[in-house]
């Protein structure tokens, strides 16, 4: 399988961890990624607000690119482009999303991106995200198959963020309120999944920069939160939720008091180290929190499925309620 | 106009009729009072009706459809010996049936009159008097065309069968079955539970008036056991329907009980010594427990229990037999069968109700994840003294007693993402849990969450100043989600409900020791299938369709198929009863008449065209054509052709027609409606 | 907008759904192209291709067959036979040059008479886009000759 890449600049620079792990989990997997040449800026979260017309033309531009060299040619799955970025992710889909529904703005965007020789024609790229692709492309099973060394012990809270999941619009692969397909990916690793309320709520974005204290709330409560259902670690697919609750967590010790030491790790990483590849090779260490000691626990513990309690018949006396039944989890 | 002739002749009526045909046709252009004439020349349109070949007459009138209307039809008939009549005014689904009669009074076959309707589908639709009035001419000389070739036809008389199948033992199905049974006529009640009592037995009380459920339905449940009228038939399903209004077969599989109804007493002694207790998903909707030879609840019509055998250690381990061993009667009975019953009804009443919307698909909400999050029906058994708790409020660890409570509005319903409809219930059933809330843990608050408080029907608005008096607290706004995650010390323990006040234009976090979702009805997930097997339709909901929204509430489109209760849409009790009631008053009148009369529109085959290729055969829904394996020709039931025209339409040697639809008078219908368009009449060379 | 061409269009209602929304579009006052002149019929099930053929061969520029939705046919299914049959009727069609916006087959409710109306105006616009359909030329190849090339003819004879 091989796809188009959009890496953006988080990539490069602060997430180079997640691009380190995804190219050595793809590689794992059969999965190819060809980097789409000479992509520019996806607008980040302000852009748009600044100017609708140029940011969707900045985006555009990406997409004309994209389409041109997903062209099926080279063996790449015709226009199929993938993002493991969040924002860029939400960026390019929404951009394509509504050059789809109105064909003014297409056609506005089109006499921008002529200027440069190039053009788009809504829907001719499909804007993936990274997880999407490996649960839902690969699948959980050949996932499972290549598990070296099962996760077994690690107590993982599965943190989406907000962009992957909302808004609820075309191509959304999962439920915008309670996504699940993380939780399963965990599990397929071996790992314990605790629940997570909070695992579409907000790190902050882009507050740190304009109104520390909030965005240190934000965290805080997402710390608070994985804290309460002492998970070892939070496992997260958006450089800028790592980068909020791994660089701020410092930061949220000092205002309120706390003592926060959840490492935050990309779950390609993860993904790598179940599939047996050394640490280093999926840029672990290059995290704030250090995750080693968490990381220790692998396998120290018992496997998961022990750890449910065996069925027992209601003792004589206990008066409480039967619990909703839940769907068979898979795995 | 003057006075003594409000009508004006747009054509000389002693003129001689079209000598092809000799048929005689009086065209008579409706004013509908400005309806029509405002937007349609009307007079233009008859008078050049009236020169068109085969109309005797044109007409214009004000109202046709008044009585001196119809009778100007009659006189014409009579005087001028008109043999078609032509009516342009409204939709014939509102006077078709005013104009066949007025043909019939004076004589002429009514399936000699034909209908254009230029007023809904003309002067309604547009305001371009120049198109509506040519349209309305084409339309006209359409039906001309049509009528001219109409032949007439006499309705179908068949025999109704006077009994009656009620499908589902709820509330709607009990009433119409009692009401049918104390008529005189004999019911089959088929109920696919165990007990009939449907969703209403589960319940405590009833709002608006608070009196106890069980006290007015169990009775109901007991007349209908006893009556000599009525055959119940529980733990049972309708496999098939075959036939037609007033004498359908309905194949009916009574599972097997493995109980011997005939020496079981209902002492419930097997209940008791059974060992296998497993959560109860049905009746008690998973709150509590049950047997694996169980009852619903004690006062269970019929008394006799079930013995469930996927969870019954005998069925899958092949020992233990308790219930055999203490059963003081020798009623149980490992090796009963399944019971295959046809039956033989005129009339078929679906009253198979509504589930709850699924909780556990608003993930947010937490029904599954967080205990303390109840659904309305499980709370529905909780205040219900014979529930699990005995009627105490309590938590799901079966001993604190909530202090603050959570009730949260339109799960499921009035949202886009799940159903856009109101499921009309839930409101009430809001007020009435706050109201029970203050009657049991009085020193308990509560909150509840709504959109918009729906309280119309009688009571029901002072029922909610009630509880309003109470000292509940009503929060307009949808909830965001129900969270255990605290942000501090002061939420630690509880759930959260994070909500936008609307009233106040605020974000809020309630914290609160138990959340009830008042989940939504929803149709029953087989309502297609059911649907399909009984021939009517659904909605885009799966609610069942009916034949008017508002004037015909209780008939399908597909006849002796009628529907009562929430299975038609969501529904209190008052108003299922009320369905109830009016399906079996429809079905009674119909039985008064003993034979019906049926539409004369019928496929028939002419054989000595019939090739005998069986196309036609799979075609038709109603099983209504024969093959003679004999004569190698098929053959239409006309009993149980319904009209649909299908097998007309497919028969490759046009061997069959569809009376009142022939291929004549449909090709004629075309002409005539695109009189003004045929390519100008020049010589038109062949190509080269 | 006086010149504008005003396409014919033959509707084909199902009694039950479709004449019934068109009786709603009605009622409640939608106004929409006056285009299409409608011909009542039980079900879709019962409109023959050669009605609609003959509808075309007549003079009419486009045919709308509109019925229950799936799974709502008063008939079980009819609409579903009409849908098979219309397929390849419209295969023939195309092979005679006839386009695909001629031959339109809706599901309208009777609840539906917004979105009836929408149809006809919609095959409406898209037939005024088409021209007319011309039905002698284009799919008999045949020539009009005007009539004073008939008299010259005559007069020859």
């Amino acid at each position: 399988m091989r796809y188009g890449y959009y890496p953006g600049c988080s990539l490069e620079r602060n997430a180079g961890a997640y691009h380190t792990s995804l190219m050595a989990v793809a590689a794992q997997l059969g999965v190819e990624f060809a980097e789409v040449d000479d992509w520019n800026c996806c607008g980040a979260t302000e852009f748009i607000a600044v100017n609708r017309l140029r940011a969707y033309a900045l985006v555009s531009r990406n997409l004309a690119l994209a389409a041109r060299q997903t062209n099926g040619s080279n063996g790449a799955a015709k226009g199929q482009l993938v993002a493991p970025c969040s924002a860029c992710y939400l960026n390019l889909s929404k951009v394509e999303h509504y050059l789809s529904q109105s064909p003014a703005l297409a056609s506005g965007v089109n006499n921008a991106l002529a200027a440069g020789g190039l053009s788009y024609e809504p829907g001719s790229v499909r804007v993936r995200h990274l997880l999407d692709v490996l649960v839902n492309d690969v699948g959980y099973e050949k996932v499972a198959a290549r598990v070296r060394r099962p996760l077994h012990g690690l107590r993982v809270a599965p943190y989406y963020g907000c962009l992957v999941v909302r808004p609820g619009f075309q191509g959304r692969f999962d439920d915008p309120e309670y996504p699940t397909s993380l939780d399963r990916l965990m599990r397929t690793l071996g790992a314990t999944v605790v629940d997570f309320p909070l695992k579409a709520h907000c790190c902050g974005g882009h507050m740190t920069q304009i109104s520390r204290d909030v965005a240190l709330e934000l965290i805080r409560r997402l710390l608070k939160n994985a804290a309460d259902y002492q998970a070892d670690m939070i496992v997260t697919l958006c450089p800028m939720c790592q980068l909020n609750l791994d660089a701020f967590q410092e930061s949220v010790n000092g205002l309120f008091g706390t003592e926060y030491r959840i490492p935050i790790l990309f779950f390609t990483q993860l993904m790598g180290l179940a599939f047996g590849l050394s640490p280093a090779a999926v840029g672990i260490g290059k995290e704030f929190v250090d995750a080693r000691p968490a990381l220790a626990k692998i396998g120290a513990a018992a496997p998961a499925a022990a750890e449910a309690a065996p069925k027992r018949k209601p003792r004589r006396g206990d008066q409480s309620l039967p619990l909703p039944q839940m769907p068979e989890e898979e795995l | 106009m003057s006075a003594e002739n409000p009508h004006r002749t747009r054509h000389d009526p002693h003129a001689t009729p079209d000598a092809g045909h000799g048929e005689r046709v009086g065209v008579y252009v409706c004013h509908c009072g400005h309806n029509i004439a405002n937007t349609v020349a009307v007079e233009e349109v008859a008078e050049w009706a009236g020169e068109q070949p085969n109309v005797v007459v044109a007409r214009d009138y004000k109202f046709m459809c008044s009585s001196l209307g119809q009778e100007l039809i009659e006189q014409d008939i009579q005087q001028l010996g008109l043999n078609r009549v032509v009516v342009a005014a409204c939709s014939p689904h509102m006077h078709e049936k005013t104009f066949r009669s007025a043909c019939q009074r004076a004589g002429l076959n009514p399936y000699l009159f034909e209908m254009a309707n230029i007023r809904e589908m003309g002067s309604w639709a547009t305001d371009d008097r120049e198109a509506a009035t040519q349209k309305a001419k084409a339309q006209v000389k359409g039906a001309v065309e049509r009528a001219v070739r109409q032949q007439p036809l006499e309705p179908l008389y068949v025999d109704i069968n006077p009994n009656t199948l009620v499908v589902g033992g709820g509330i709607a199905g009990l009433t119409a079955a009692l009401e049918l049974a104390n008529a005189g006529y004999h019911v089959y009640l088929v109920e696919r539970d165990s007990s009939i009592g449907g969703h209403m037995a589960k319940l405590d009380k009833t709002f608006p008036t608070l009196d106890c459920a069980a006290c007015i339905l169990t009775p109901k449940m007991v007349d209908v056991a006893n009556h000599p009228n009525i055959t119940l038939m529980t733990w049972s399903e309708v496999l098939s329907v075959h036939g037609y209004v007033g004498n359908f077969t309905v194949r009916v599989r009574k599972k097997a009980r493995y109980i011997k109804e005939d020496l079981c007493t209902g002492c419930g002694t097997c209940v008791e010594k059974c060992p296998v207790r497993i959560i109860d998903q049905n009746f008690e909707v998973g709150l509590g427990y049950r047997k694996a030879v169980y009852r619903n609840f004690p006062q269970a019509v019929p008394k006799y229990p079930v013995i469930d055998t996927a969870n019954c250690t005998f069925f899958q381990r092949g020992k233990c037999r308790a219930c055999e061993i203490v059963c003081p009667t020798d009623a149980i009975d490992f090796n009963q069968k399944d019971e295959i019953v046809d039956l033989e009804v005129g009339n078929i009443i679906l009253a198979t109700g509504y589930e709850q919307f699924d909780a556990r698909r608003v993930p947010q909400y937490g029904y599954g994840r967080l205990a303390n999050v109840f659904t309305s029906m499980e709370f529905e058994r909780m205040v219900n003294a014979a529930g699990p708790t005995a009627g105490r409020v309590v938590l799901r660890d079966g001993v604190t007693v909530p202090k603050r409570i959570a009730i949260i509005h339109c799960v499921g319903s009035r949202d886009k993402n799940y159903h856009e409809y109101c499921s009309r219930a839930c409101c009430m059933a809001a007020l009435k849990f706050a109201h029970l809330v203050h009657e049991r843990v009085p020193e308990a608050e509560v909150f509840n969450f709504y959109i918009d408080i729906r309280a119309s029907g009688k009571h029901y608005e002072e029922f909610y100043h009630r509880v309003l008096s109470e000292g509940t607290h009503f929060i307009r706004g949808r909830v965001a989600e129900v969270t255990d995650a605290a942000r501090g010390p002061g939420e630690e323990g509880q759930l959260i409900i994070q909500v936008e006040d609307t009233l106040i234009g605020k974000q809020r976090r309630i914290p609160v020791d138990m959340v009830i979702l008042m989940a939504g009805m929803e149709s029953r997930k087989d309502a297609r299938q059911v649907a399909a097997l009984f021939g009517l339709g659904c909605d885009y909901d799966g609610w069942f369709t009916e034949r008017h929204a508002k004037l015909d509430p209780v008939v399908t489109m597909t006849e002796g198929i009628l529907v009562a209760g929430a299975c038609q849409g969501p529904k209190a009790i008052p108003e299922s009863v009320a369905q109830g009631s009016a399906a079996a008053a429809r079905v009674a009148g119909m039985m008064g008449q003993r034979v019906m009369k049926r539409e004369p529109v019928r496929a028939c085959i002419d054989a000595a065209s019939c090739s005998g290729c069986r196309i036609c055969n799979t075609l038709c829904p109603y099983h209504a054509i024969t093959f003679h394996e004999d004569r190698k020709v098929s053959e239409v039931i006309p009993a149980l052709c319904q009209g649909c025209g299908a097998c007309v339409a497919a028969c490759p040697s046009a061997a069959i027609s569809g009376a009142h639809f022939t291929r004549d008078q449909v090709l004629a219908q075309i002409e005539g409606i695109l009189w003004d368009a045929r390519q100008p009449e020049v010589l038109w060379l062949e190509p080269q | 907008m006086e010149n504008e061409f005003q396409p014919i269009i033959v509707g084909f209602l199902c009694n039950w759904c479709s004449y019934r929304a068109a009786d709603l579009a009605g009622t409640a006052r939608v106004h929409y192209a006056p285009t299409m002149r409608p011909i009542r019929v039980m079900c879709t099930a019962r409109v023959e291709p050669e009605f609609v053929l003959k509808a075309l061969r007549e003079g009419a520029d486009g045919v709308l067959i509109a019925g229950c939705h799936p799974g709502e046919c008063h008939y079980v299914e009819g609409n579903i036979k009409a849908l098979r049959r219309f397929t390849l009727l419209k295969a023939m069609l195309r092979q005679f040059g006839v386009e695909d916006e001629r031959v339109q087959l809706v599901w309208a409710a009777a609840s539906e008479g917004k979105q009836l109306a929408e149809a006809v105006d919609r095959m409406t616009e898209q037939l005024r886009a088409l021209g007319p359909l011309r039905w002698r030329q284009r799919v008999l190849g045949e020539q009009p000759v005007a009539r004073h090339a008939l008299e010259v003819e005559v007069g020859a004879d």
